[in-house]
């Protein structure tokens, strides 16, 4: 390829030629002979007056490094800016929605407190009405958007570097090998939870000056507790967008194949579950209760192997201190039971199960993607 | 001498049924230019990946400034640079950038680190689209800006992998010029690799010529053009005379077994023979009247050199791959 006319050419550096010296001294260095200097070239230059620069020692931390390049880039990427635009928009309507339902029940709330003892949370969990159509609630818009942040996020993290061709350089520095992955997860990380953030505070911004409620102590704990789960859960997508990149040689191979998988199990995930639990365990013509609630808990197990039945499960409860259960109650469970509110921890315990299969999931997608890069060789 | 900068001593790679790397013993000494000289896929690039640490060697050793790439990875990348084979760049960050991710990843004290990197763009002549995207560089830029990098870490060695591949001729020139004055006003061991032998061959102190996963020769070049020059000999001839004339006097000459043209300027003979020709061939040509115009004997050149060895190299390494397969 020819340079273009207007490309620099090198410039003779006439001083500092002269018998080679190193001004840094490196006890492990072998002598170094002082040859004369080489006869001019064409082009020629002279390396002999380069500025050393000292080295900090140690090799620990390159995945920062590495996520803070990375990082960078992210926030500095067009697909930030269209993420948390399209997100804020989409929560911005959902909110809004649901702030002018809560409006408009403004009085029945005033005399009776306890049909929606959380009001600032239920900014977050009520489904706008909007002409007669239900519209989704701002933690399920999450839960249906969030795995498009992850797979952003993830999808060319290292296929990038192969197509640009930038593994080989990057691990021929002194870092780690999994210090790439790591800090690529953690940048990943980062973008999400800034994200997630960002639009938390913007929306709840939004219907603190719509409905004028401070929020409890409480309500704040409960949303950031809300988020933790999220990040969680956005961050199970990114890894598994990771992995994919790892696996798969061409990025536009590794989108499609999360999303693939994204919109399955947002789509079909309860239906498949049914299918399932049909077939493991058919009800009879006329089933039995028991035989219905058996049947029932399958389906319920199954569809807990996706993750958004787990997030959904898990913020559901989170959000709504009038949650009491994840599982099926049957009329006789919840007889006599007296309504009120849980406290947060037991809210917390109440969906621990979730929260740690959610961990586990990504741990595992994480730990796929980790393996394979580390037994991936440098050149393909 | 002191200790080698790198040494390997039957080195094996082995993927699957192919053996890329064959019991491999190379001596590279400090502050010297050793070239790597191979067709593709003769194993160039896989030796190096293991003399860096980034590829597990089958079997044998190799040792890189006194350290086992295999134990001690960290610190043989803090002190070699490497300069892949087709380098890439983040091509959404400026030349200067990519560079400072360098310098990061290799711990260097920030101020001193930027101070390092403008000098090296002015280097390697890039100090003007420093701050340019990569995007918008040309082959050419990017073989510089890669050469940068490489010594961005200040490194005791440097691995050259193709380093004049699909650049033009006055970038080859340049960065051959760079790459010397490197090793000789540095004192950095360079190793380079390349499948384009005239052009290495002006600045390699040694090389070894590799073929289908072994070294076929090894040494100096000059040692290695006697060597293969005392076989047979090969003299480039030039005649004031009609090509058919010029022809059929050259093969009647004594000591003569084959004319042909030479391929690259239609008007020279090859003649090929016994060594004596070497000194008795102008004396022939003139007793039977024929006007020389050209005399050179052919050989020396690094190109034939390699040529021959690698005709030899494939023959004994198919002859070595059927081996295989039985």
């Amino acid at each position: 390829m020819a340079e273009p006319p207007d490309a620099p050419r090198r410039r003779l550096p006439s001083k500092g030629r002269g018998p080679g010296r190193r001004p840094s001294p490196r006890p492990a260095a072998p002598a170094r002979p002082a040859f004369a200097p080489a006869s001019a070239a064409p082009g020629g230059s002279s390396a002999a007056a380069l500025a050393a620069a000292p080295v900090e020692r140690g090799f620990g931390g390159g995945w920062l490094i590495v996520a803070g390049k990375e990082l960078a880039d992210h926030i500095l990427s067009a697909r930030f800016y269209v993420l948390v635009v399209v997100l804020s928009m989409a929560a911005a309507g959902a909110v809004y929605g649901a702030a002018s339902g809560i409006q408009s029940a403004a009085g029945q709330i005033a005399s009776q407190p306890e049909v929606l003892p959380a009001p600032f949370l239920a900014l977050f969990t009520v489904s706008p009405q909007v002409g007669g159509q239900s519209l989704p609630s701002f933690y399920a818009l999450i839960g249906l958007l969030g795995p498009l942040l992850g797979i952003a996020f993830g999808f060319d993290a290292v296929s990038s570097e192969r197509s640009e061709k930038t593994l080989p350089r990057l691990l021929a520095q002194p870092i780690h090998r999994d210090d790439v992955v790591n800090g690529k997860f953690a940048a990943g990380l980062g973008a999400i939870g800034g994200i997630l953030v960002a639009v938390v505070v913007l929306v709840a911004g939004l219907g603190l000056f719509q409905l004028g409620i401070v929020p409890t102590p409480e309500a704040v704990f409960r949303l950031a507790a809300w988020l933790v789960v999220s990040v969680i859960y956005v961050g199970l997508w990114l890894a598994f967008a990771t992995l994919c990149s790892v696996v798969m040689r061409r990025a536009a191979t590794a989108a499609l194949v999360a999303i693939a998988l994204w919109i399955v199990l947002i789509l079909f995930g309860s239906l498949l579950a049914g299918i399932a639990a049909n077939a493991l365990s058919p009800l009879p013509s006329s089933p039995t209760t028991d035989e219905q609630i058996a049947n029932s808990n399958l389906q319920e197990a199954l569809a807990r192997v996706s993750p958004a039945t787990l997030y959904a499960e898990a913020t559901g409860v989170l959000l709504d201190p009038t949650a009491r259960s994840v599982d099926l109650l049957t009329s006789t469970q919840t007889q006599g039971a007296v309504a009120g509110v849980l406290p947060l921890d037991q809210s917390l315990l109440l969906v621990w199960p979730q929260i740690t299969v959610l961990v586990a999931e990504t741990s595992v997608c994480f730990a796929v993607a980790y393996i394979s890069f580390m037994r991936q060789e440098v050149r393909a | 001498m002191a200790d080698a900068a790198i040494r390997t001593r039957g080195l094996t790679r082995r993927y699957g049924d192919l053996l890329a790397v064959d019991r491999l013993d190379l001596e590279v000494r400090p502050g010297e230019i050793f070239g790597l000289l191979g067709p593709n896929g003769a194993g160039k690039t896989t030796t190096i990946l293991m003399l860096l640490g980034l590829s597990e060697p089958t079997a044998g050793r190799a040792e890189v400034l006194g350290m086992d790439p295999t134990r001690r990875p960290l610190e043989i990348k803090r002190r070699v640079g490497y300069l892949p084979d087709d380098v890439g760049f983040y091509d959404g960050l400026t030349g200067r950038q990519n560079l400072r991710y360098t310098a990061r990843l290799n711990r260097l004290e920030p101020k001193a680190a930027e101070r390092r990197i403008g000098e090296l763009l002015e280097l390697v002549g890039l100090a003007g689209a420093a701050d340019r995207p990569v995007e918008g560089y040309s082959r050419g830029m990017r073989q510089r800006l890669g050469l940068a990098d490489t010594l961005v870490k200040d490194p005791e060695v440097a691995i050259l992998d193709e380093p004049t591949a699909s650049i033009d001729p006055t970038g080859v020139r340049e960065v051959l010029a760079l790459v010397r004055s490197l090793a000789r006003e540095r004192g950095v061991t360079v190793l380079l690799s390349s499948h384009l032998l005239h052009q290495v061959q002006q600045i390699c102190d040694r090389v070894a010529i590799f073929v289908d996963g072994r070294i076929v020769a090894q040494g100096p070049m000059a040692e290695l053009a006697e060597r293969l020059a005392s076989e047979t000999l090969t003299m480039e001839v030039g005649l004031e005379a009609e090509p058919e004339v010029a022809e059929a006097a050259l093969a009647a000459l004594p000591g003569v077994h084959g004319v042909r043209r030479d391929e690259r300027d239609e008007r020279l003979w090859l003649v090929t023979g016994d060594s004596e020709l070497r000194t008795a061939l102008a004396g022939r040509l003139a007793e039977r009247g024929l006007g020389v115009w050209h005399l050179r004997r052919a050989g020396d050149e690094l190109d034939e050199i390699y040529a021959r060895y690698f005709e030899r190299g494939s023959r004994r390494g198919r002859g070595a791959g059927d081996g295989r397969a039985a």
